[in-house]
């Protein structure tokens, strides 16, 4: 018997004891309506001043041959009350995800259209595809300026002072008459700057904004986009321009697309040719579209440029990027693109 | 350029059973562009030659009618009532009999009218469908005339209407003038179906004349290379034009007039020389062709009276000028019902000279056209002889033995054609003698011949009517596409390796799709802007963007100057989008604009394409261009977020406009700094300075609500624009040392005096905590009558980190309490309790 005996401390030690602590436990948990209201009156069966654990710590106080049946007894009632909160929290888990989750569900058809959603206008999409395509190719983005001095929008490109090709084309000239500058009516004259300014062989490919005196209907604008490709290199042929404009054509209007030449006359080319491409997606049914104009470098054109017409030979094309997405995209009024309508280019998102 | 299948089949041999549709693929193939195939007008039913016997006048009617009787090869003439009055008996005319439908569903049967049974109806030319004339009946032939075509009464009138004969309509381009001819375009089809070719000069002789027609003297050579002249005396001024010619005019598009005006026009169709045709007795002294002196008129056939410039090419007599040379002859010596003495002229002129004398009077006419696309000079004489027997042949008269025959048309230089350059040129590999039988065809002398360096060369003269074949270019196109273009294979060109985009090529394409992604929808309008936007926008009069280049001929004569700015062409896209409906909106804009120079440099005249300018010369042309930088630009109003279920929305305001201008510095890779402003067209109080260190690169805020007024748009319009030229470009952004260690997190509540702007009370938090503040957020304004009037708290959050170790708190609170001692130093701030 130990000195410190208490017959009061030992009684929780009591087998009733612990049986009743167990009962009291189980009912706790059992009444608990939710995890929070478990939580609560966890402390109270599995805390430090819980009577398993009170009972525990009165063990070390019992004679020795007393101490392993105690401690055996405390442990079942624990274990007990343990599994017993174990049960109850995995049936209000359970409960919980059945109920309050399902409470919680929200209409996810709701919009959320709360700011604006932009756009970039198809013009600008396609002329970056293009340009995309050819820098593949190892071509480089040629730029220029849309007021431009005469000399690179026409004599360069041999157009003569006096040829009627030069009124062909319906020229914005700007003040004063005789100023010698224009509103570029082409790409072409990038190719010229393209030229003078890059050492040889040039690969480039020029898109920009173009000019012409017509008025908007539509079919006309007077302000348009194109795109020019010029390859100047030792032994470039006629063959590897319709390559070039056969790989562009698979790029823009399918695998099955190719292009067909009729000859046909541009100052700054000769010979020269209109292009056809083959679009199976015409309106109608697959067939030849007009795309654009194109042939070999005029030698006048690259003498003008400084390039050694013994050595070299050239090839350009050009295209008319709205004309390209009337047909691509069945566009059915050119003044769509230019009059800024926000439903016309939203139609076109950010990249397509 | 309109000519009629059957016109063609007379000069070339066309293989059997090809139509219109093979002969149009057959031009297209060698570069002729068809525009159009006019399939002849359809009548069904009996349609016939027809004389009229005899014809009574209908008694009792307002307007004259005829009842005619007319022979259509029965036993008995067919009555038919007609109101026209341009016939008379022996006249052949068409005749529709009942049961007959022409152009339009216009069914044709006997029917009583003016107590008559009309049994058809005599036909006029509109009626047909052959073209507009309406005022009588077409009169095929008169009755001498019919014994002489052998226009037999009763026979289908079908062929010889030319009902059955398709039209092609053809596009000519500038280089080709020959084929303003049906001899031109003839020779470009057999050409191109490898069919023999008559050629219509070798059908007419020049037989020998003696001495001149008329005197002319050519003053300068420059603008007239040859003039030809044939007189024809004694025609018969009324006599019509056969109907084969009229109607070979009507389906070239011209309209027949008078027989020596439609016998001028034929010629020109036929051959391509266009001719003139002057009454002899108006014609005073000699003719001389010169150029224009100043202050000198001229009235055209048209009825115009023309000032004439210095450059006109003039013919001249006694009088005075008499014609515009190769554009339009003069009313005073024009041909007119009483005419009986023709002077034929067939002149070559020189094509600049005639293009700019066309395109100055603005008188673009069938002559003007030709000649300014060159004319071959060989053909003076021949056109002038085909001319005059044709004039003969249906007016009568005489042809006057002499002939004039003035000038001296240059002769066409030799080209050399090393043998294989179309091989080179086309990538194709051609079979012998391809180059030469080409080049013959298309009508040049072509002489083999070894080069010094032993390959074989072509020295190749060209046609006279080929001034376009000057070049060895020029040859080579001329085998490539008679050959075909379509022999010609597909190879891609192996380009050595590009460099991909330029840092400012990508950079456009990162500020376009940031500004995309950040809501914002892309316009591209116009350039052209009104001068008068500027006082809309609130500009003072020396404001620099009033400075603007002005385009000579715009569109829309209000709008003839070049923006200076994005702004008006955006604003004026709001205004659209706004009257259809669309009123919450956020554009952009990227596009060049237009500064003129300070002082305009005249462009130097560099001239032709003989040479590569001299750098000199080139530097002086960019010099003369006006500067064009990129410039981006975006307009918002209405709402930005709409309000919704999750509570309500948010109207645009002057931050949008000023967070756009940071999404395309983002999207730039820099940052710019925010300073106050106040220039037009902004609200004085709501408008950003953007500035790259010091230098402003462009303008954000709300507009002036002035401006908003005058350009009637919504209140509270904000609009950004800024010059993406100007902003630095960044390559190899050094990366940022990114710590592991924990961060301290501190708030510091300011109050200052409202005047000190938030963005530099920020930069001086920063610059007092030092390194190592790693983030710095402004996070609260906030005013009240506590802080005292004019004051504001400003409420920062600090996320303060050092590298290579934890910072402790007491550094971090002595790093803030730096910051607050340097902004106490410098705004009077103090620390909100």
């Amino acid at each position: 018997m130990s000195e410190n005996y208490d017959p009061k401390q030992v009684a929780v030690l009591r087998p009733e004891a612990l049986g009743e602590a167990v009962e009291r436990a189980m009912w706790a948990f059992a009444g608990a309506a939710d995890l929070g209201e478990l939580a609560a009156v966890k402390p109270a069966h599995l805390g430090e001043r819980s009577p398993v654990l009170v009972a525990r710590r009165e063990i070390g106080a019992l004679p020795p041959h007393a101490k392993a049946a105690a401690g055996k007894r405390v442990n079942e009632a624990r274990v007990a009350i343990q599994a017993a909160f174990d049960e109850r929290r995995g049936a209000l888990l359970a409960e919980r995800d059945a109920r309050v989750l399902a409470e919680e569900s929200v209409d996810v058809t709701l919009p959320w259209d709360r700011g604006p959603r932009g756009a970039r206008h198809p013009t600008t999409q396609i002329a970056e595809r293009i340009v995309d395509v050819f820098v593949g190719m190892g071509y480089e983005l040629a730029e220029g300026p849309e007021v431009e001095a005469g000399w690179f929008n026409f004599d360069a490109l041999n157009f003569g002072r006096d040829h009627p090709a030069r009124a062909m084309q319906d020229t914005f000239y700007i003040a004063p008459l005789g100023s010698d500058l224009v509103l570029r009516t082409h790409t072409s004259p990038v190719q010229v700057r393209a030229l003078l300014e890059r050492p040889l062989p040039v690969y480039v490919v020029c898109p920009g904004r173009t000019f012409r005196a017509d008025e908007l209907d539509a079919t006309h604008t007077p302000v348009f986009h194109q795109v020019e490709g010029l390859a100047v290199d030792e032994g470039i042929t006629m063959a590897h321009l319709k390559g070039t404009l056969d790989a562009f054509a698979r790029t823009m209007f399918g695998a099955e697309s190719t292009t067909r030449l009729r000859p046909s006359y541009f100052p700054f080319t000769e010979p020269s040719a209109e292009v056809d491409v083959w679009f199976p997606a015409k309106k109608g049914g697959a067939g030849w579209v007009e795309w654009g104009g194109c042939g070999m470098v005029h030698p006048n054109v690259l003498r003008a440029a400084g390039v050694d017409l013994a050595r070299y030979t050239g090839f350009a094309f050009g295209m008319g990027l709205e004309r390209t997405l009337q047909f691509r995209n069945g566009l059915p009024d050119m003044r769509d693109m230019v009059e800024g309508d926000v439903r016309f280019t939203s139609a076109f998102g950010i990249d397509n | 350029m309109r000519v009629s299948v059957s016109w063609l089949a007379e000069h070339v041999e066309l293989p059997d059973g090809s139509g219109a549709a093979e002969v149009a693929e057959a031009f297209v193939r060698v570069g002729l562009e068809v525009e159009q195939i006019h399939t002849p007008p359809s009548v069904t039913g009996p349609l016939v030659i027809g004389q009229v016997a005899e014809f009574e006048m209908v008694s009792g009617t307002k307007k004259p009618i005829r009842y005619c009787q007319v022979d259509i090869g029965e036993t008995t003439t067919r009555g038919i009532i007609c109101g026209a009055t341009n016939f008379t008996v022996g006249d052949v005319v068409v005749v529709a009999l009942p049961g007959a439908v022409l152009p339009g569903g216009f069914e044709i049967s006997a029917r009583t009218t003016y107590d008559h049974v009309s049994d058809g109806m005599i036909c006029s030319i509109r009626e047909l469908g052959l073209g507009a004339e309406h005022a009588g009946i077409l009169v095929l032939a008169s009755a001498v005339d019919a014994e002489v075509t052998g226009l037999r009464p009763g026979a289908d009138a079908r062929e010889m209407l030319g009902l059955t004969d398709p039209v092609i309509e053809l596009a000519v381009t500038p280089d080709r003038g020959y084929c303003f001819s049906i001899r031109g375009v003839a020779r470009e089809l057999a050409c191109a179906l490898d069919a023999h070719f008559v050629d219509p000069v070798a059908r007419i002789a020049v037989p020998a004349a003696d001495g001149p027609a008329w005197p002319v003297r050519i003053d300068d050579a420059s603008g007239c290379r040859r003039f030809v002249a044939r007189r024809v005396t004694g025609v018969d001024p009324v006599a019509p034009s056969p109907w084969w010619m009229r109607r070979r005019l009507l389906t070239a598009g011209i309209r027949p007039i008078s027989l020596a005006v439609d016998v001028t026009n034929y010629v020109m169709v036929e051959l391509g020389q266009p001719l003139h045709a002057y009454d002899t007795t108006t014609l005073t002294d000699a003719i001389v062709v010169r150029r224009a002196v100043a202050g000198e008129k001229l009235t055209t056939l048209d009825g115009t009276a023309r000032e004439l410039d210095p450059d006109d090419l003039l013919i001249t007599d006694g009088s005075g000028p008499i014609g515009l040379a190769g554009v339009m002859g003069g009313a005073a010596t024009e041909i007119s019902e009483r005419t009986d003495d023709v002077l034929l002229e067939a002149a070559n002129f020189d094509p600049p000279v005639i293009a700019r004398g066309a395109r100055r009077h603005k008188l673009p006419s069938e002559a003007s056209r030709r000649f300014e696309r060159a004319v071959d000079p060989e053909l003076c004489a021949v056109a002038a002889e085909r001319a005059a027997t044709l004039l003969v042949q249906y007016g009568g008269g005489q042809i006057a033995t002499g002939r004039t025959d003035v000038g001296q048309p240059p002769v066409l230089p030799s080209v050399v054609l090393p043998l294989r350059l179309p091989d080179r040129i086309a990538g194709v590999r051609y079979a012998n003698g391809v180059t030469e039988r080409r080049l013959g065809q298309v009508g040049c002398v072509v002489q083999p011949r070894s080069a010094p360096d032993g390959s074989a060369e072509l020295v190749v003269t060209p046609p006279s009517w080929r001034p376009d074949l000057v070049m060895p270019a020029d040859l080579v196109e001329e085998v490539l596409r008679l050959e075909g273009l379509d022999k010609i294979p597909s190879t891609l060109p192996s380009a050595p390796a590009g460099r991909g985009l330029t840092p400012a090529q990508r950079r456009r394409r990162s500020v376009s799709r940031a500004l995309a992604e950040a809501g914002y929808t892309e316009v591209l309008p116009f350039p052209f802007i009104s001068p008068s936007v500027f006082d809309a926008l609130g500009c003072v009069p020396d404001d620099v963007r009033r400075r603007t280049l002005r385009v000579v001929n715009p569109i829309d004569a209000d709008r003839p100057e070049l923006a200076t700015t994005l702004l008006p062409g955006l604003l004026d896209a709001v205004v659209r989008n706004v009257a259809r409906g669309m009123s919450d909106l956020a554009i952009y804009h990227i596009g060049q604009v237009v500064l003129p120079r300070i002082e305009q440099i005249p462009t130097p005249v560099v001239g032709g394409v003989d040479r590569r300018p001299a750098d000199a010369e080139i530097a002086g042309l960019v010099a003369a261009l006006p500067g064009q930088p990129l410039h981006v630009g975006v307009a918002l109003t209405g709402m930005w977020e709409q309000p919704g279920w999750w509570g309500s929305g948010r109207a645009v305001c002057w931050a949008d406009a000023v967070h756009a201008g940071h999404v395309v510095a983002a999207a730039a890779g820099i940052e710019l700094r925010v300073v106050a402003a106040n220039l037009p067209p902004w609200h004085p109080g709501r408008c950003a300075c953007l500035r790259v260190g010091d230098w402003p690169v462009g303008y954000a805020g709300e507009l002036h609500p002035t401006v908003i007024d005058a350009l009637g748009l919504p209140a509270r319009t904000c609009v950004m624009e800024l010059d993406l030229d100007a902003l630095p470009l960044t390559e190899r952004r050094p990366a940022p040392v990114v710590s592991p260690f924990p961060p301290v997190l501190l708030d510091v509540a300011l109050v200052v005096d409202e005047r000190h702007p938030a963005a530099e009370v920020a930069d001086t938090l920063r610059e007092g905590t030092g390194p190592l503040l790693e983030h710095l957020r402004l996070f609260d304004v906030y005013h009240s009558d506590q802080l005292g009037h004019g004051k504001r708290s400003l409420a920062f959050t600090m996320r303060m980190r050092a590298t290579g170790r934890t910072l402790t708190l007491p550094e971090a609170t002595t790093a803030r309490d730096n910051a607050i001692a340097l902004a106490t130093q410098r705004f009077g701030a103090t620390v909100r309790g």
